[in-house]
């Protein structure tokens, strides 16, 4: 059985379709990501899968309960961080958990150990009494994600995890995310607009533009199908270098530019060194080269035509900051 | 079930722990009540002598002002869902495995709490406007007041439901709260007014729970108090309905 199966699911706004026919299946245990820019469709097939958003046509399955007939069975059995800030931030942690507890009915024996140990799990435990309103961006997010987790769901949601998080708390969350799905042997789904995130967390990663999945395979594979490598050579005649170069067989594409040649060549670390011996035989002085093995931000280049857009990329905190003080 | 009503619990809770942390906003609402009783009442009292009126104008308006401390507290509660909205906690519930109308019911017993709290302090405090009130008959007064709360409760929860703002939450209120009270015989007998008002009032479920109280208070009333509590009992299951109704809509 698949944690997750999707059967020909789409969802229409009026005239804009979000998700267009999409059929995936994920394997228990892996985690999962869904990559695109914003607005691609992601957080519209997660809210169908936790079925907060029903389907206009399609079907899927969670956990084996399909999201439509067996919506009360998906949400026992599924955990879900969002996007946006979901705590109730005028009660305490421990208060916010035990609201949790009850709703999934936790039976009460197990309740008090078990709050224990998921705050214990996101390094909470000395905060557990103090009001959410006094935490910062990470630590509730870290709530967040122990709430999530509280009632042993099988696969946990997370939408943009860290979106809005400074960089060191974006560390520590994906820390915390690598050691959840360790010890609690989860399925995570989740969905991300960062590629550094994508790569460093996922094994399994789907690219998704416009509502439809353009590739879908591990962060290795889909990095190592982009055939080269960039190669980066700063020298005062790079038009010089480009005409000496050109017609070599390894050079896939070449542009010069004032005081740099941009390059992309098949085994990049092995080829550097073709490039630096033909510059000298042609007299021309390499000032330095660079050598870029290709990021998800090219793999996403190439299967969408277009770079992941970084801007809406709102910061979660400060809209936080802002509505709470009108409070 | 047991699954639901642990859900209704925990819901409520969560009202009951918020509403003691700002019990600051209880003390102050109690004080709303009392300027209508003692000013309004006392300076309206002493200029008016209708045969009518026979126990006093400050005892004739009292329960009154319980229906109107119900009506305000219980409506302005579904504001709740907005700020739960506005701070991403609804989504907490919604997806939570309980059922939409475990949901409904949980928050309106949480308002229903609160609003029949003051209600009870008032007939407490009744004594200091000169109203004598006795404990059995309080005790028959809760179930009235608690008919009352959870009806108008859910009305505010539906209210919420549909507005996207505050603004907009407000502004209906405004719209709903003032007409409601002044149409429900709270200030006036209903007996000797204009036809339209009279029509008008006995279309407003508040008439029917000012006069099941004032029945009992002073012995005065329009309706029978089995036909009040039939007309609240309706209003209320209706109100529940149709707001779980709407709470189980999905975009």
């Amino acid at each position: 059985m698949y944690a997750i199966e999707t059967t020909n699911l789409t969802k229409k706004y009026k005239t804009l379709t979000a998700v267009n026919n999409l059929n995936i299946k994920v394997e228990k245990g892996k985690i999962f990501g869904l990559l695109g820019p914003n607005g691609a469709g992601k957080s519209t097939i997660l809210s169908m899968l936790c079925t907060i958003v029903n389907p206009t046509s399609g079907s899927a399955t969670v956990n084996g309960y399909d999201i439509i007939k067996d919506s009360a069975k998906v949400r026992q059995s599924i955990g879900i961080v969002f996007q946006s800030i979901s705590v109730d931030d005028r009660l305490t942690a421990r208060e916010n958990l035990r609201f949790h507890a009850m709703l999934y009915d936790v039976p009460s024996k197990i309740m008090g150990g078990r709050i224990k140990e998921v705050l214990q799990l996101v390094g909470l435990t000395d905060r557990a009494d103090s009001l959410v309103r006094t935490f910062s961006g990470g630590m509730v997010r870290r709530l967040e994600m122990a709430r999530g987790l509280l009632h042993n769901p099988e696969i946990l949601f997370l939408d943009e995890p860290t979106i809005g998080l400074d960089p060191q708390t974006r560390e520590h969350i994906w820390d915390y995310i690598r050691t959840l799905a360790e010890k609690e042997k989860l399925t995570i789904i989740m969905t991300t607009h960062y590629m550094d995130e994508a790569d460093l967390l996922c094994n399994d990663i789907a690219i998704i533009d416009q509502g439809v999945i353009k590739i879908r395979d591990t962060p290795e594979h889909l990095k190592g199908f982009l055939a080269g490598d960039n190669i980066i050579v700063r020298t005062k005649f790079p038009d010089q270098l480009a005409t000496g170069l050109f017609g070599q067989d390894y050079i896939l594409q070449m542009q010069a530019s004032q005081g740099t040649l941009s390059l992309n060549v098949k085994q990049g670390s092995m080829n550097a060194v073709r490039i630096i011996n033909s510059a000298q035989d042609l007299h021309i002085v390499v000032d330095s080269i660079d050598i870029e093995e290709p990021t998800l931000h090219d793999v996403f280049l190439h299967h969408t035509g277009r770079q992941i857009r970084e801007e809406g990329d709102d910061n979660f905190i400060s809209m936080y900051k802002r509505k709470r003080r009108g409070r | 079930m047991r699954k639901e009503l642990r859900g209704v619990y925990s819901i409520w809770l969560r009202e009951i722990i918020k509403f003691y942390r700002e019990r600051i906003h209880f003390a102050s609402a109690m004080t709303t009540p009392f300027l209508w009783l003692i000013i309004f009442g006392g300076g309206m009292g002493i200029n008016l002598r209708t045969g009518v009126i026979t126990s006093g104008y400050n005892v004739f308006i009292f329960p009154g002002i319980v229906g109107m401390t119900l009506l305000f507290t219980s409506m302005r509660s579904g504001i709740s869902v907005i700020w739960d909205r506005e701070f991403g906690f609804l989504k907490e519930i919604l997806v939570s495995p309980i059922s939409r109308t475990s949901i409904v019911i949980g928050k309106a017993l949480g308002g229903a709490t609160n609003a029949l709290l003051q209600g009870t302090l008032l007939l407490l405090l009744s004594f200091i406007v000169g109203v004598h009130i006795s404990p059995l008959n309080m005790i028959r007064i809760i179930p009235i007041m608690l008919l009352i709360s959870l009806g108008f409760d859910c009305f505010g929860l539906f209210i919420a439901s549909i507005m996207d703002s505050f603004e907009g939450f407000q502004t209906i209120m405004s719209f709903i709260i003032m007409p409601t009270f002044f149409l429900s015989g709270a200030l006036f007998p209903l007996k000797n007014a204009p036809g339209w008002l009279q029509t008008l009032s006995a279309l407003n479920p508040m008439t029917y729970g000012v006069d099941a109280i004032r029945g009992i208070i002073i012995d005065q009333s329009q309706y029978s108090l089995n036909f009040d509590l039939l007309v609240l009992l309706v209003f209320s299951s209706f109100m529940l309905f149709i707001t779980s109704w709407i709470f189980n809509i999905k975009k």
